[in-house]
C-alpha cells in the first residue's frame, strides 16, 4: 500500500471522486493550473480537464455562492478556501444559505457542497494564517463539520464528505500536511513509516460522525482533533498516565456515544483544541459529557486550548497547546 | 430517473463550461503585443469639474509621460524639479535594496516570510510623494515604500519584519504587515481587499470633520474580485468621499492571471458606472503616476470626490517567499513586458535631461546598500527569528481589549506562571 502524506491522500480522494462521479467539480483560488498553494490539487486539472477543476477569482463569497448554485442544480462542488482565516467573506453563503436551504425549501432543494480549508497554526502564519474556526461552524444547524488529522482519515473522511448530500466544512490541519506534529517545532517528522500514512489508492470511506480511538487506556479520556491529536499523543506519553486518546474526526454531528463510553470507563477527561477556549467546541463537549457521565466523573473535566486572544506570530509556541500543558492537565484530573 | 426530474432527462452534452487560461504558461512564449498608447495622447481635465464620462478615454487608454526616448511630454507632465525626481529615485532604490536584504534574511532563517515590491517600487513611492503629510495611507502588503517617503526609520521596519523585541506591533503579525501611525500609514491586514472599503470610511470621517485630508488605498487586480472592492467604489461614488482608489494591476495574483479577476481586459473602466473619474496609468512611469495621483488629490480636496485609478505594472518577483512563479508563468515574461523597470526608467530620464549619471547611480546604490546593511546590523542586535530574543509571551494577552477582562487575565496568569 502506498505511503502518502496528507496532501497526497487528499489529492488521491479528489482524483477518485473526479473519476467516479461526473457531477463532482472542483474550484477555488490557485487550485487549477498551479494545483493549489499547498499542492493539494496538483496534476488534477491536467488529468481531468479545466471544466472539472479550475481557478476562480479571489472571492470567497463568490466561490461559496457559485458552489451553492451548482449544488442545487445537481452538481457536487468541492471548493477550496485557501486558508480557513479567509472563509469569512463566504460566511453568509455558508451559514445563511447552504446550511438552511434544505429546511427552508421544505426539502425541495439542497446543496451537497464540500468546503475544504487548511486550518490551524504552527507554520508561523500570524493571526490570519493560523486560526482554527471550527466552532464558528459547529454552531450552525444544517452544516456538517469535519477535521481530519492523518493521511488515512483525510482521504476516507473527504470521500464521505463529498458523497454527503449536506454541506460539509472540511478542515485540514496544515501543520500536519507533510508530517504528524508532536508539539516540538524543532523536530517535525514526515509521515514516512507512520501506520496512518498507509493509504489505499482506491476509494474508501470513513463515516461522518464516527470518532477514532487512537490509543486505548484505562485512567483518563483525552479528546482532540486536527493537529492536536498528535500533540496529545506526546502529552499522554509525557504524563505516564494510561489514557484513551480519541480523535473526534467529525465535530458535527459528533460521536457522543464513543466519548460517553470512554468517560464512563475512565471517569476523567481532558479536551484539547487549538481554537480559543471561550465558546470553543470543547465547551459543548464538557456540557454534554457532564449530562451523561456526572456520576462517573472522578474529577472536573479539563480543557487545554488556545488562549482567548488573536493567534500570535513570533510567540506562537506560547499560544498553541503543547505536550507540557496537556500532561499537566492530565495530572490535575488524576490528582482529584 | 433521478429526483432532478426534467433536468435529468435533458440530453447529456459535452461540458460547455468556459474557463479562461492565462495568456501564456511555462514553456510558452510571452507576448504582450506593442502598447498603442503614447505620452501626449490624453488631455488633463479640470479635476474639480470633471465627470466620470469625461474620463472614458483615460479609462480605456493609458496615461504616460515618459516616452521610450526617456523624455517627458504631454499634458500630464508634472514638471517636477530634478531634486524631487532624484528623491523619488532614491526611495525606489532604497526599497529594492531593502527588499533584497530582507529576502536574504528570510532565506537564512532570520525572518519567517517576506514579500518584495520588485518591479512595483514606483507605485507607493510616487503616489505618496504626490500627497500631503496629513493624508492617510491605507496600504496592502505591497506598498511598504510609502513609509520611506513618510520618513520611517529602517531599523524599526526590520525589527517588525523579524518580530523581535523592538517590533512596534510586538511580533503579532507576519513580516511586511507594517503599522506606522506617525506616518498615518494604517496597519496592514492579510485578508486581501478589506482595506479598500475601510479607506472610504477613513475618508468620510475626514469629510465629516471638515478637514483637508485625503485617503489613498490600493488593492490588487486579484483582490478586486472581492466584494470589498465593489463596496468601496459604490460608497465612494455615492458620498463623493475624498479617497484615491487604486487597483494595482500587476497581472498576477499568486498563480491567477488578471483574466480570471475580470472578464474584460481592463480594470480602470469599472469605476465609470459608479460615477468615478477613472484612469489607467503606466505604473512604472514615475511622472505619470505622480501626476494622476496629484490630480486625484486636487479633486478630492476640491470636494468633487473620489478617483479610481488602475496602476498598470508587472509583478516582477514571486508573490512571496513561499511562492514559485516558475510553475505557472513563462520565465521570459518579465523581459517581454513593455512597461520596463520603474527604477531604470526614471534613472534614464534623469540622465537624458542631464541631471544624473551612471557614476551617480553607482554611488547611490552603494550608499543605500551601506545604509541598509547598517540598519540590518542594528536591527538584529534586538534579536532575530532564528536566535531570539522574542517579545515576551505577555504580549499575547495585551491589547486584545482596551482593558484586559477577567477571563483573559486568568489565562495570562496561567501562562506566565509556567
Amino acid at each position: 500500500m502506498p505511503n502518502m502524506n496528507v496532501i497526497q491522500s487528499l489529492n488521491s480522494a479528489l482524483d477518485n471522486m473526479l473519476e467516479d462521479d461526473p457531477d463532482v467539480i472542483i474550484f477555488g483560488e490557485d487550485v487549477g493550473y498551479f494545483g493549489g498553494v499547498f499542492r493539494t490539487t496538483d496534476g488534477l486539472q491536467k488529468k481531468h480537464g479545466s471544466h472539472r477543476i479550475f481557478d476562480t477569482p479571489l472571492s470567497e463569497g463568490g466561490i461559496a455562492a457559485i458552489a451553492f448554485g451548482m449544488g442545487i442544480n445537481g452538481l457536487r462542488p468541492v471548493v477550496e478556501i485557501q486558508f480557513a482565516d479567509y472563509i469569512f467573506p463566504a460566511y453568509d453563503q455558508i451559514v445563511n444559505e447552504m446550511a438552511k436551504v434544505r429546511h427552508r425549501s421544505g426539502g425541495e432543494y439542497w446543496t451537497p457542497v464540500t468546503i475544504r480549508t487548511p486550518a490551524g497554526g504552527g507554520i508561523r502564519g500570524g493571526h490570519h494564517h493560523s486560526q482554527s474556526p471550527e466552532s464558528q461552524f459547529t454552531h450552525t444547524p444544517g452544516l456538517k463539520v469535519v477535521y481530519c488529522s492523518t493521511p488515512y482519515n483525510a482521504k476516507g473522511l473527504l470521500i464521505s464528505a463529498i458523497e454527503c448530500n449536506d454541506p460539509v466544512v472540511f478542515f485540514e490541519p496544515k501543520r500536519c500536511y507533510r508530517g504528524p506534529f508532536y508539539g516540538d517545532p524543532h523536530n517535525v517528522p514526515t509521515w514516512t513509516d507512520h501506520p496512518e500514512a498507509e493509504v489505499p489508492e482506491a476509494p474508501y470511506r470513513i463515516p461522518l460522525g464516527q470518532a477514532r480511538l487512537v490509543r486505548g487506556g484505562s485512567d483518563c479520556t483525552v479528546i482532540a482533533w486536527g493537529a492536536m491529536v498528535h500533540v496529545c499523543e506526546q502529552g499522554i506519553k509525557d504524563s505516564g498516565v494510561s489514557c484513551d486518546l480519541i480523535d473526534l474526526q467529525t465535530l458535527l454531528p459528533w460521536d457522543r456515544e464513543a466519548i460517553v463510553g470512554s468517560v464512563q470507563k475512565t471517569g476523567r477527561c481532558v479536551i484539547v483544541h487549538e481554537a480559543p477556549k471561550t465558546s470553543g467546541f470543547g465547551a459543548e463537549m464538557v456540557a454534554s459529557i457532564q449530562e451523561r457521565c456526572f456520576y462517573h466523573l472522578e474529577s472536573p473535566i479539563e480543557r487545554v486550548t488556545g488562549w482567548d486572544t488573536p493567534f500570535p506570530h513570533t510567540t506562537e509556541w506560547d499560544y498553541m497547546p503543547g505536550p507540557g500543558r496537556i500532561a499537566k492537565a492530565i495530572h490535575r484530573v488524576m490528582e482529584e | 430517473m433521478s429526483v432532478w426530474g426534467i433536468h435529468s432527462m435533458a440530453k447529456k452534452k459535452e461540458s460547455g463550461l468556459k474557463v479562461p487560461t492565462a495568456p501564456s504558461r511555462p514553456g510558452e512564449e510571452a507576448d504582450f503585443g506593442d502598447w498603442p498608447w503614447k505620452p501626449g495622447n490624453l488631455e488633463r481635465p479640470d479635476p474639480a469639474k470633471c465627470n466620470a464620462d469625461d474620463t472614458v478615454p483615460h479609462a480605456h487608454g493609458l496615461v504616460r509621460v515618459l516616452g521610450n526616448d526617456n523624455k517627458a511630454s504631454g499634458a500630464w507632465n508634472p514638471e517636477l524639479s530634478a531634486d524631487r525626481l532624484r528623491e523619488g529615485l532614491e526611495h525606489m532604490v532604497r526599497l529594492r535594496i531593502f527588499d533584497e536584504r530582507m529576502m536574504k534574511m528570510q532565506r537564512t532563517g532570520r525572518l519567517s516570510f517576506y514579500m518584495r515590491s520588485l518591479g512595483e517600487e514606483c507605485v507607493a513611492i510616487s503616489q505618496t510623494m504626490a500627497l500631503e503629510a496629513q493624508d492617510w495611507i491605507f496600504p496592502t502588503y505591497r506598498q511598504p515604500g510609502a513609509q520611506f517617503v513618510r520618513g520611517r526609520d529602517m531599523v524599526s521596519m526590520i525589527c517588525h519584519c523579524i518580530g523581535n523585541v523592538e517590533d512596534n506591533i510586538k511580533g503579532r503579525q507576519m513580516p511586511v504587515h507594517y503599522s506606522y501611525r506617525e506616518g498615518r500609514f494604517i496597519s496592514v491586514s492579510s485578508p486581501v481587499g478589506t482595506q479598500f472599503s475601510q479607506a472610504v470610511g477613513v475618508a468620510m470621517a475626514s469629510q465629516y470633520k471638515g478637514l483637508d485630508e485625503v485617503t489613498i488605498t490600493w488593492i490588487g487586480d486579484g483582490a478586486s474580485a472581492e466584494g470589498d472592492y465593489h463596496y468601496a467604489l459604490n460608497f465612494a461614488g455615492v458620498y463623493k468621499a475624498p479617497v484615491i482608489l487604486n487597483v494595482v494591476n500587476n497581472q498576477w495574483a499568486i498563480s491567477t492571471h488578471a483574466n480570471i479577476a475580470t472578464g474584460g481586459d481592463e480594470f480602470a473602466s469599472r469605476g465609470l458606472p459608479y460615477g468615478l473619474p477613472s484612469f489607467r496609468v503606466d505604473g512604472n512611469d514615475f511622472l505619470a503616476l505622480y501626476a494622476v495621483t496629484k490630480w486625484a488629490r486636487e479633486r478630492a480636496a476640491s470636494g468633487a470626490g473620489a478617483t479610481h485609478i488602475e496602476v498598470l505594472t508587472y509583478r516582477a518577483g514571486a508573490h512571496s517567499s513561499s511562492d514559485d512563479p516558475g510553475r505557472y508563468r513563462p520565465g521570459d515574461e518579465l523581459t517581454k513586458w513593455p512597461g520596463g523597470d520603474p527604477i531604470y526608467r526614471l534613472r534614464d530620464h534623469l540622465i537624458e535631461i542631464g541631471e544624473w549619471s551612471e557614476a551617480q547611480q553607482d554611488e547611490l546604490n552603494e550608499r543605500i546598500d551601506g545604509e541598509v546593511m547598517g540598519a540590518y546590523k542594528e536591527a538584529v542586535e534586538f534579536g532575530d527569528l532564528a536566535n531570539g530574543p522574542y517579545p515576551s509571551a505577555d504580549t499575547i494577552f495585551t491589547e486584545v481589549y482596551e482593558e484586559m477582562p477577567w477571563h483573559v487575565k486568568e489565562q495570562h496568569d496561567e501562562l506566565m506562571e509556567d
